[in-house]
């Protein structure tokens, strides 16, 4: 009786084994490698985005344009626009932002005195706090530096919108699942730049391909003054702002 | 003020505005922490040969089996897709606490926590599986895993293994909440959370509750069942009560202290939240009534000789307090957590729904849950002493 | 050793159990792991897919120029030369796919050109901004403006 138990044990442990390696060999067999896309390779590309706050009037149609593209629910943002009223405190600015800038801004700093739009939205950092904390891998950087959301793998947790040092994170009450920013990812792998340069009229944002030799940013980058948000977070972030004023959160 | 929304004072980023974090997961580490604290309390005995606190062992073990088995609950309730949540451990993300810790839960709940109860009543589970008849004594079968043995020789070996057990499980316990204070204290985008303090704070915080929650279920089982406190008993869990109490509210109060003197950009912000927004459930429920109240009523009992029955209210108005004063800590740190802005210019606030899914009377149904289980257990697996009850 | 052996045998059926247990575990993994998770980093590689999927609304001034070069040349010549087309007509990625049956409605100016124009003490004042009450006294813009050379004519 002691040998068939023995037996039994061991032929379930080779069973098991061996169902496991088939299983996933099978697997690989199957899958194939389709996000390999014949007119894109993933690895000539980094992306990021050049933003010139003293180009942007905040007429909002950015946040419009890319409310439309995306689907974006109202009351949320993929990308939103601050208005920064500052005096000689740079601590103790005055920010607004209603609905986000979706409609444009107010008429309320009559007084003049030194006011100016932030364009903001993902800074699809390289080194992203949100992408670490994600319990599952439904975010992540894709190997062209967009941070993406895998919203058929995404728990709706939440911690990744903690995370973010940027307020860009939200869920999405739709697909109960972590929203945010794409930069366009469906658009700029097609050649297309995002919906909110497109409709940006002054071009005060720009999309950029670090990895692009002829793309102007690099140019950019090395005769202007240029500051990321928060750079004391060392997030890697990739959305550069023109000649950025202290008072900026 | 520019802004119109209710509820919003100053600037808020714009998808800050709504609390992602809510009393669910304010309950959640509640619970964990009075899992932590009541093994610790177990293991005072098994492995410090603390014997006065011999009756409350294996009701502690109970009680924070009770608990752990909860604790998942106000998860599965918060997630947007809870079907998927089993993905954590298909594809856990190794640099993610969270997801870390779905491992830790599961090696607590069976490899220490299920084993220590099971080696600890394994004879009294053969004797029942023996003795019962009917449903209960297929229940016993089962729960015997197909072994009577309980010879000396078994004993011992359970003993022996019990005692290891024990010994891992105390690192184990500090692991299992110590991870939730990590979850928290590693997001460095929150300057109330971001601290490496927090894990520490946490754990004894975990300590102090789940003391005070066996010390009264001690007290309340005994009167229910007409059995006489054994005075030793809990004069010793108020003595390590209080002892995690000063260490507890030592941390808390140097983090406090050296973020005030650091005075970094967050300070103002954090510092006007807890004056306004948060200063009933931190200043008066957490710090006074929470903390230096039952403070000084314990350490009354260690200056001056009282009588048993004053001895025993002290017990049962600190132990109340205790519960009340670490469910608002946890309340304060993450809902705190998320009523300032990210950009230091504004505060928001938490909007609590009644019978919603994350609301306050799912709350209080997941609270009172635990006791159910814990009803359970003990009629399952009677943790009292030796000596039969008379009834 | 036979002894202890005998004496924790139902240590032996938990280890037993528990190997059981892992071992379910991982065929369940093999079986339901999505394909090739964490070939390019810890994620699900048709996400790529699944998100370039998305339709685009947007079409690009490239596409709206490939037909409409009137407009676009006269555009050039003017001070909207950087203002893409779907900037004030919207995205028009239908119309661009089938251009016979989806017609564009055209903006209407009085609402449409405001939104950059209309004066605001925030915004650059070098950029060209005017009261529309004072300006034009509620006349839609295009009586006088031609919305793609502004300022070109009349």
């Amino acid at each position: 009786m002691d040998i068939t138990r023995r037996e039994l044990l061991t032929k379930s442990s080779y069973f098991i084994l061996l169902t496991s390696a088939a299983t996933t060999a099978w697997k690989h067999v199957l899958a194939g490698t389709p996000e390999a896309s014949p007119n894109y390779d993933m690895t000539k590309h980094w992306w990021g985005m050049l933003i010139d706050p003293a180009k942007c009037i905040g007429c909002g149609n950015c946040v419009r344009a890319c409310e439309l593209e995306n689907d974006v629910p109202p009351g949320f943002f993929r990308t939103w626009i601050e208005r920064y009223h500052v005096g000689e405190d740079l601590e103790h600015p005055q920010v607004d932002s209603p609905n986000g800038g979706h409609d444009g801004f107010p008429d309320i700093y009559k007084d003049g005195g030194k006011t100016f739009f932030i364009p903001k939205l993902c800074n699809h950092c390289s080194d992203s706090p949100c992408v670490q904390v994600c319990p599952v891998g439904a975010t992540f950087v894709s190997p062209d530096g967009v941070v993406l959301v895998d919203e058929k793998y995404c728990l709706g947790c939440r911690y990744c919108i903690q995370a973010c040092p940027y307020g860009c994170r939200f869920l999405n009450p739709k697909k109960n699942t972590a929203d945010k920013c794409t930069l366009c990812y469906h658009r700029i792998t097609q050649g297309l730049t995002t919906a909110c340069c497109e409709a940006c009229p002054t071009q005060a944002r720009v999309l950029a391909d670090l990895k692009n030799p002829k793309d102007p940013i690099h140019e950019f980058l090395r005769t202007h003054s240029v500051q990321v948000l928060k750079p004391h977070m060392a997030t890697g972030a990739k959305a550069f702002y023109k000649d950025l004023d202290g008072s900026v959160r | 003020m520019l802004q119109l929304l209710p509820g919003v004072e100053g600037y808020m980023y714009p998808n800050e505005i709504e609390l992602q974090w809510s009393i669910l997961i304010v309950l959640y580490p509640y619970i964990t922490g009075l899992v932590a604290g009541a093994f610790i309390l177990a293991s005072l005995e098994r492995v410090f040969k603390v014997e006065a606190v011999k009756p409350t062992y294996r009701l502690a073990l109970l009680t924070a089996l009770a608990f752990l088995l909860v604790a998942p609950l106000p998860l599965q309730l918060h997630l947007g897709h809870p079907e998927r949540s089993l993905e954590m451990y298909l594809t856990p993300h190794r640099s993610s606490a969270m997801a870390m810790f779905g491992f830790v839960y599961l090696w607590y709940l069976m490899v220490v926590l299920l084993m220590e109860i099971w080696l600890d009543y394994r004879k009294d589970i053969v004797a029942w599986a023996e003795s019962k008849r009917g449903i209960g004594k297929w229940i016993y079968q089962v729960l015997t895993l197909g072994s009577h043995n309980v010879s000396p020789g078994a004993l011992r070996v359970d003993d022996k293994v019990g005692y290891f057990i024990t010994l891992v499980g105390i690192p184990s316990a500090f692991l299992l909440h110590g991870y939730v204070g990590f979850i928290f204290g590693s997001v460095k985008a929150n300057p109330w959370w971001s601290s490496p303090l927090m894990p520490v704070v946490f754990i004894f915080s975990a300590m102090v509750s789940g003391i005070a929650a066996v010390l009264l279920l001690y007290m309340v089982t005994s009167k229910l069942r007409g059995v006489p406190i054994e005075m030793d008993c809990v004069d010793t869990i108020a003595r390590y009560l209080l002892y995690a109490f000063v260490i507890d509210f030592s941390l808390e109060m140097l983090d406090l202290v050296h973020r005030i003197y650091e005075a970094d950009e967050s300070l103002r912000a954090l510092d006007f939240m807890v004056h306004t927004r948060l200063y009933f459930s931190q200043i008066i429920l957490q710090i006074y009534l929470g903390t230096l109240l039952p403070i000084a009523l314990l350490g009354l009992t260690q200056l001056w000789k009282l009588r048993a029955s004053a001895r025993k209210a002290v017990y049962a108005v600190a132990g109340s307090l205790t519960l009340v004063s670490i469910f608002a800590m946890r309340w304060n740190v993450v809902i705190g957590g998320q009523l300032f802005s990210k950009s230091f210019l504004g505060y928001t606030s938490y909007k609590m729904g009644f019978a919603t899914r994350e609301g306050l009377l799912t709350s209080i149904v997941l609270i009172l849950l635990p006791f159910v289980i814990l009803y359970v257990l003990v009629k399952l697996l009677p943790p009292w002493p030796k000596r039969e009850a008379v009834a | 050793m036979k002894e202890l052996l005998r004496n924790s045998e139902h240590l032996i059926r938990v280890v037993v159990l528990l190997a059981i247990g892992v071992g379910a575990f991982l065929v369940l993994r093999q079986v339901v792991v999505p394909p090739n998770f964490g070939q390019y980093g810890h994620f699900r590689p048709a996400a790529l897919i699944d998100i370039r999927a998305h339709s685009v609304k947007f079409a690009g001034h490239a596409v709206c120029e490939a037909c409409h070069s009137d407009e676009a040349a006269t555009k050039s010549k003017g001070k909207h030369a950087g203002v893409a087309c779907e900037a004030c007509h919207g995205p028009l990625a239908a119309h661009t796919e089938d251009p016979a049956s989806v017609i564009p409605k055209l903006p209407d100016t009085a609402v449409l050109c405001a939104r950059c124009h209309e004066a605001n003490a925030s915004k650059p004042k070098s950029f060209p901004q005017v009261v529309p009450a004072d300006h034009s006294g509620g006349l839609p813009c295009n009586t006088c403006h031609k919305p793609h050379d502004p300022l070109g004519g009349a």
